[in-house]
C-alpha cells in the first residue's frame, strides 16, 4: 500500500514502509554475526577451490595446489596398509597351504584374513557364520563335504568354482533329471526314495525299498557309491547321514531325483588374488569340519592331479 | 454455449483417447493408468455438463464465485482437505515401511506390499501429495491476500487442483504396480511426467497471472519464494525426466542420460527438489503465516532480500554432494561441497527472519500453540540446514553416506520443518476458510505439538545413533588389517534403533490424527468447551481484495 514508514514500538526499529494484508517489514540491518559467518564460508570456499580439484577446463579440471584426488588418496591408503601387512601376506603366500595348520602364527593370520574376505564375498550364500541356507546352499561348518574338506581341496573348489560351464578346471558333474527326462517312472522314483530313506535310517526296510535297492544300484551307485556313501570326485553327497542339502523328506527327495538342482558356485580365482584364496581356504577349513590331508600314497589321484580325500 | 460444447467435447475426446490407449496398451499397468485417466476426464466431462445445467451446484465445483469482492477460496479449501488426506496416507505408509525394516515379515510376500514399492509411495505421498497440496493451497491463499486481488484464471486454478490430484493417483498406483523410472523423487513414468508438466505450467500461469493483476505496488517476499519454487521445479522436472518411451502405448521409458551423467542430473534434481520444493516453497508459507499469527512485522527486509537471492543462487549447485566418493569427477564433488557450505548462512537467514519476527511477541510461545509449532518448525529448519552443510563435507560424508544418518537428517527436516509449518498453516487457515469463530480446540493443537515434537526427537536421535553405528561398523578394521563386520551384522545391530524410529513415527502420526479430529470438528462448527488459550484476531472486513472492479 502507500509508503508509510514508522517506528515499531516493540523493537524501536523503522519499518520499510510497505504493507501487505497487514504485514509490515522492519528495516533491521543484517545481523553482523550472520554476515561475517557468510563471508567466512565464502573465503573458505575460495581457498578450498584453489587447494583441491575444482575448476573444469576443456579436458580435465584443475588439480589443486595440494595435488589431492580421491583415487590418489585411496591408493595411498591401500599402499600404506599393504606395506604394513606385507610381511605376513608374503609369509602366507610363500608357505605351503597344507603346512599352515602346523604354523599357528600364520594360520591365525590366514583365518583372520580369510574371515574378512568371507564376510565380503561368501556370506551372501553361505551365511554370516558359514552355516549355509537350508535347501539352497551348503553349510561349511560340518564335516560333511561334497567335494572334500582338506586345505588344498577347498582351495581348489574356491579357485575354480563349481559347475562353471565356461571353465575347464571347474568342478563338474551333473546328476541326471531322472523324472523330468523320463529315465525313471514315478513309481520307480518312489521306490528309490524309499531305499534312500532306508539307508539313512529314516524308514524301515519294506517292499518298496527292496525294489528301490535295485534301482539305486543301476542308476545311482556309480556316483553316490554302492552303499550311498557318496563320491567326492563328482560332488555326490553322502546319503547315509542326517545332513541333507536339499531336504531328506519324501517330497524333497522326490523333487531332487525328478529334477536335481546341480548347484553352482562362482570361481573366485579370477576375482581374488591367490593369497586371499589361500586365506579363505584356511578360514573355511577352520570352521569346524576341516579334514587332514590324506598321505599321497593312500588316496586316489583325481583327473587334474589333486589329492582326493580318503573315504571310509 | 459454444465454449461449453468445446470444453465438453475436449473432455470427451480425452476420455475416448485414454480408452483407446488403454485398449492398445502393451503392459497392464499402462492400461490401468489409462483407465484412471479416462475415468478422471469423464468426471471432468460430467462436471462441465452439470455446471451448465445447475449453476448453483456448479459454482462450488468448477466455477468462480460471481463476486469480485471476495477472494476465490474454493480451491484452497479443497487443497487443505487434500493436504490432510494425503498426509494421513503418506505418514501411515511411512510408519508401515519403518515397521517393515524392523520386521521383514510385514512385506507379506506379496509384490505390491514390498518395501521397494511402498517406499516411493511414502516419499511421494508426503513430499508431493501432502507437501505439494499444502504449497498449492497456501500459495493461492497468500498470493491473493498479499496482492489484494482475486485469483487470475479461476477455471485454470481448479484444473491445477484436480490435475494435480490425478498426477498423485497415477504416481501412487504406478508405484504399487511397479511402474518406475527408478529416479528418486522422480519415479513416475513419462506419460505421468507429461501430465504434471501441463498441470505445472497451468499453476505458473495462475500464480503469475494473479501477481500481474495485483493491487499492491510491490511483490511480497512470500511470493518471490513461491515463484522461485514454481519456476525451478518446472526446470528440474523437465530436465531430469528427459526420456524416450519404449512404446507410446506402454509405461516403460529410457532416460536420456546414462551412467554418472544420469546420476548427476538425478541429484541435481533431487537436491533442488529439497531446495526449492521443501525449502523455498515452505519459506514462502513461513513468510506469510508467521507474521500473521504473531501479528508482528517481518524482522528484516534487508535480510529477506539477501538471503533469498543467495539461497536460490547457491542451492542449485549443491547437488553433487550426494555423489561424494563415487565415479563423479573430483572437481564436481568439490563444487557440491563448497556450495553446500556457503549455503549455511543463506539458509539460516530464513530461520532468523522467522524467529526474530517474534521480537516483541515472545510471550506467545507460552500462550499460543500455533506460534509454538511455527517456532519449533523454524528450530528444526535451522538444525537440518546446519546438519546438511556439515554432512556435505567429504570427511563427514565418508562416514555418514549410505547410512541411516541421512534418513534421520531428511526426517528432521521433513517432520520438523515441513510438517510442523504445514500443521501451523492449516490450523491458521481452517477457521478462516470455513468462517468459524475459532478452531474446535486449541488444547488439542497443544497435544499435537507435543506428540509431534517428541516423535521427531525419537526419530532423529535413533537415526543419528543408527547412522553413526552403521558408518563405524562398515569401516571397522581389526588390528590385522581386515574388516571386522559383515554387512548383515550391521543390519542386525540396527534392530533396536528401527523400533525406536517406528515408535517416534507412530507418535508423529498420532499427533496428526488428533489434528484430523480437530479440523473435522471445526468444519462441523463445533467448539470445544475448554480453558481458553490465545486466539489471533481475525478481521473479516479487511480480508477481501482491494478496490473491487468489474471483470476486465
Amino acid at each position: 500500500m502507500a509508503d508509510h514508514k514508522r517506528i515499531d514500538e516493540a523493537t524501536g526499529t523503522s519499518t520499510v514502509g510497505h504493507e501487505w494484508d497487514g504485514i509490515e517489514e522492519l528495516n533491521t540491518p543484517l545481523p553482523r554475526w550472520w554476515l561475517w559467518t557468510f563471508y567466512a564460508t565464502i573465503v573458505w570456499a575460495a581457498v578450498y577451490v584453489v587447494l583441491f580439484p575444482a575448476w573444469p577446463m576443456i579436458d580435465g579440471a584443475t588439480e589443486g595446489l595440494l595435488g589431492w584426488s580421491s583415487r590418489g588418496q585411496l591408493e595411498r591408503e591401500l599402499a600404506v596398509d599393504a606395506k604394513r601387512r606385507a610381511p605376513i601376506v608374503q609369509a602366507i603366500g610363500a608357505a605351503e597351504l597344507a603346512d599352515l595348520p602346523a604354523r599357528p602364527e600364520l594360520m591365525q593370520a590366514a583365518v583372520q584374513g580369510g574371515g574378512a574376505a568371507f564376510r565380503v564375498h561368501c556370506v551372501q550364500c553361505h551365511g554370516a557364520g558359514g552355516a549355509g541356507v537350508k535347501k539352497l546352499y551348503p553349510s561349511l561348518t560340518d564335516d560333511d563335504w561334497l567335494w572334500g574338506g582338506d586345505l588344498p581341496t577347498i582351495q581348489d573348489t574356491i579357485t575354480h568354482g563349481i559347475r562353471n560351464p565356461d571353465h575347464k578346471q571347474t568342478r563338474m558333474s551333473q546328476m541326471p533329471a531322472f523324472g523330468r527326462d523320463g529315465i525313471l517312472e514315478p513309481a520307480q522314483i518312489a521306490d528309490a526314495v524309499s531305499y534312500v530313506r532306508t539307508i539313512s535310517r529314516q524308514e524301515k526296510p519294506g517292499a518298496s525299498s527292496a525294489r528301490g535297492a535295485a534301482i539305486f544300484e543301476t542308476n545311482c551307485a556309480v556316483c553316490h557309491g554302492a552303499s550311498g556313501e557318496g563320491g567326492r570326485q563328482v560332488g555326490a553327497p553322502k546319503l547315509t547321514d542326517a545332513i541333507w542339502l536339499y531336504g531328506g523328506d519324501r517330497a524333497s527327495l522326490t523333487a531332487t531325483i525328478t529334477q536335481p538342482r546341480n548347484g553352482v558356485m562362482p570361481r573366485w580365482g579370477e576375482r581374488l588374488d591367490p593369497v586371499t584364496i589361500k586365506m579363505l581356504a584356511a578360514y573355511v577349513y577352520s570352521l569346524g569340519g576341516g579334514e587332514k590331508l590324506a598321505p599321497p600314497a593312500g588316496g586316489t589321484a583325481a583327473p587334474d592331479g589333486r589329492q582326493a580325500d580318503g573315504k571310509p | 454455449m459454444d465454449t461449453l460444447v468445446a470444453k465438453a467435447g475436449g473432455w470427451l475426446a480425452l476420455t475416448l483417447l485414454a480408452l483407446v490407449m488403454a485398449a492398445l496398451a502393451v503392459d497392464a499397468p499402462f492400461a490401468v493408468h489409462m483407465l484412471i485417466v479416462a475415468l478422471a476426464s469423464f468426471m471432468a466431462l460430467w462436471a462441465t455438463l452439470m455446471r451448465a445445467d445447475y449453476q448453483r451446484i456448479a459454482r462450488g465445483l468448477l466455477r468462480m464465485p460471481g463476486n469480485e469482492g471476495v477472494y476465490d477460496d474454493d480451491p484452497i479449501r479443497w487443497g487443505v482437505l487434500a493436504t490432510l488426506f494425503w498426509g494421513v496416507a503418506g505418514m501411515a505408509a511411512g510408519l508401515y515401511i519403518a515397521l517393515q525394516l524392523a520386521f521383514p515379515a510385514l512385506n507379506l510376500g506379496f509384490e505390491y506390499t514390498t518395501f521397494g514399492r511402498l517406499r516411493p509411495l511414502h516419499t511421494s505421498a508426503v513430499i508431493f501429495a501432502f507437501g505439494g497440496n499444502a504449497l498449492i493451497a497456501t500459495s493461492f491463499y497468500v498470493v491473493q491476500r498479499t496482492c489484494r486481488a482475486r485469483l487470475a484464471f479461476p477455471t485454470l486454478a481448479r484444473f491445477v487442483f484436480w490435475g494435480y490430484q490425478l498426477f498423485i493417483v497415477l504416481a501412487a498406483t504406478g508405484y504399487l504396480m511397479g511402474v518406475t523410472e527408478a529416479k528418486e523423487y522422480a519415479e513416475p513414468e513419462w506419460y505421468v511426467d507429461l501430465w504434471l508438466t501441463i498441470v505445472w505450467v497451468a499453476y505458473l500461469v495462475v500464480f503469475a497471472g494473479t501477481i500481474v493483476k495485483r493491487r499492491e505496488p510491490h511483490i511480497y517476499v512470500a511470493n518471490w519464494f513461491y515463484l522461485s519454487f514454481i519456476l525451478t521445479i518446472a526446470m528440474l522436472h523437465l530436465v531430469n525426466n528427459l526420456s524416450m518411451p519404449a512404446s507410446l502405448f506402454g509405461s516403460k521409458s529410457y532416460a536420456a542420460f546414462a551412467g554418472v551423467q544420469d546420476a548427476l542430473t538425478q541429484w541435481w534434481y533431487g537436491h533442488n527438489a529439497v531446495g526449492f520444493f521443501l525449502t523455498a516453497g515452505f519459506l514462502a508459507m513461513m513468510y506469510y503465516f508467521v507474521p500473521k499469527q504473531a501479528e508482528r512485522p517481518v524482522y528484516s527486509y534487508r535480510l529477506s532480500i539477501i538471503h533469498f537471492w543467495s539461497l536460490i543462487f547457491l542451492y542449485i549447485w549443491a547437488g553433487p554432494h550426494h555423489l561424494h566418493y563415487t565415479a563423479l569427477p573430483d572437481w564436481a564433488q568439490t563444487l557440491g561441497m563448497v556450495f553446500s557450505v556457503m549455503l549455511w548462512m543463506p539458509s539460516w537467514g530464513g530461520m532468523i527472519n522467522g524467529l526474530m519476527t517474534l521480537n516483541g511477541a515472545w510471550d506467545k510461545i507460552r500462550t499460543d500453540p500455533i506460534i509454538r509449532m511455527m517456532v519449533m518448525a523454524l528450530a528444526f529448519y535451522g538444525m537440518s540446514t546446519f546438519e546438511g552443510p556439515m554432512m556435505s563435507i567429504k570427511w563427514v560424508n565418508s562416514m555418514s553416506h549410505y547410512t541411516d544418518w541421512t534418513i534421520g537428517h531428511v526426517h528432521s527436516g521433513a517432520l520438523g520443518w515441513n510438517g510442523m509449518i504445514t500443521f501451523a498453516c492449516v490450523y491458521y487457515l481452517v477457521p478462516r476458510l470455513w468462517g468459524r469463530e475459532r478452531l474446535y480446540s486449541l488444547r488439542m493443537v497443544n497435544w499435537h505439538f507435543w506428540l509431534a515434537t517428541v516423535g521427531i526427537v525419537f526419530y532423529a536421535a535413533s537415526m543419528w545413533v543408527a547412522g553413526i553405528m552403521q558408518g563405524l561398523m562398515w569401516r571397522e578394521y581389526g588390528a590385522d588389517g581386515y574388516l571386522v563386520y559383515s554387512f548383515a551384522e550391521s543390519v542386525a545391530a540396527m534392530h533396536p534403533m528401527y523400533l525406536i524410529r517406528a515408535a517416534g513415527g507412530a507418535m508423529y502420526l498420532a499427533g496428526f490424527l488428533i489434528m484430523i479430529v480437530n479440523v473435522w470438528a471445526t468444519l462441523g462448527a463445533k467448539v470445544r468447551a475448554e480453558k481458553p488459550m490465545t486466539e489471533t484476531p481475525y478481521n473479516a472486513a479487511a480480508d477481501r481484495p482491494l478496490a473491487p472492479v468489474p471483470a476486465e
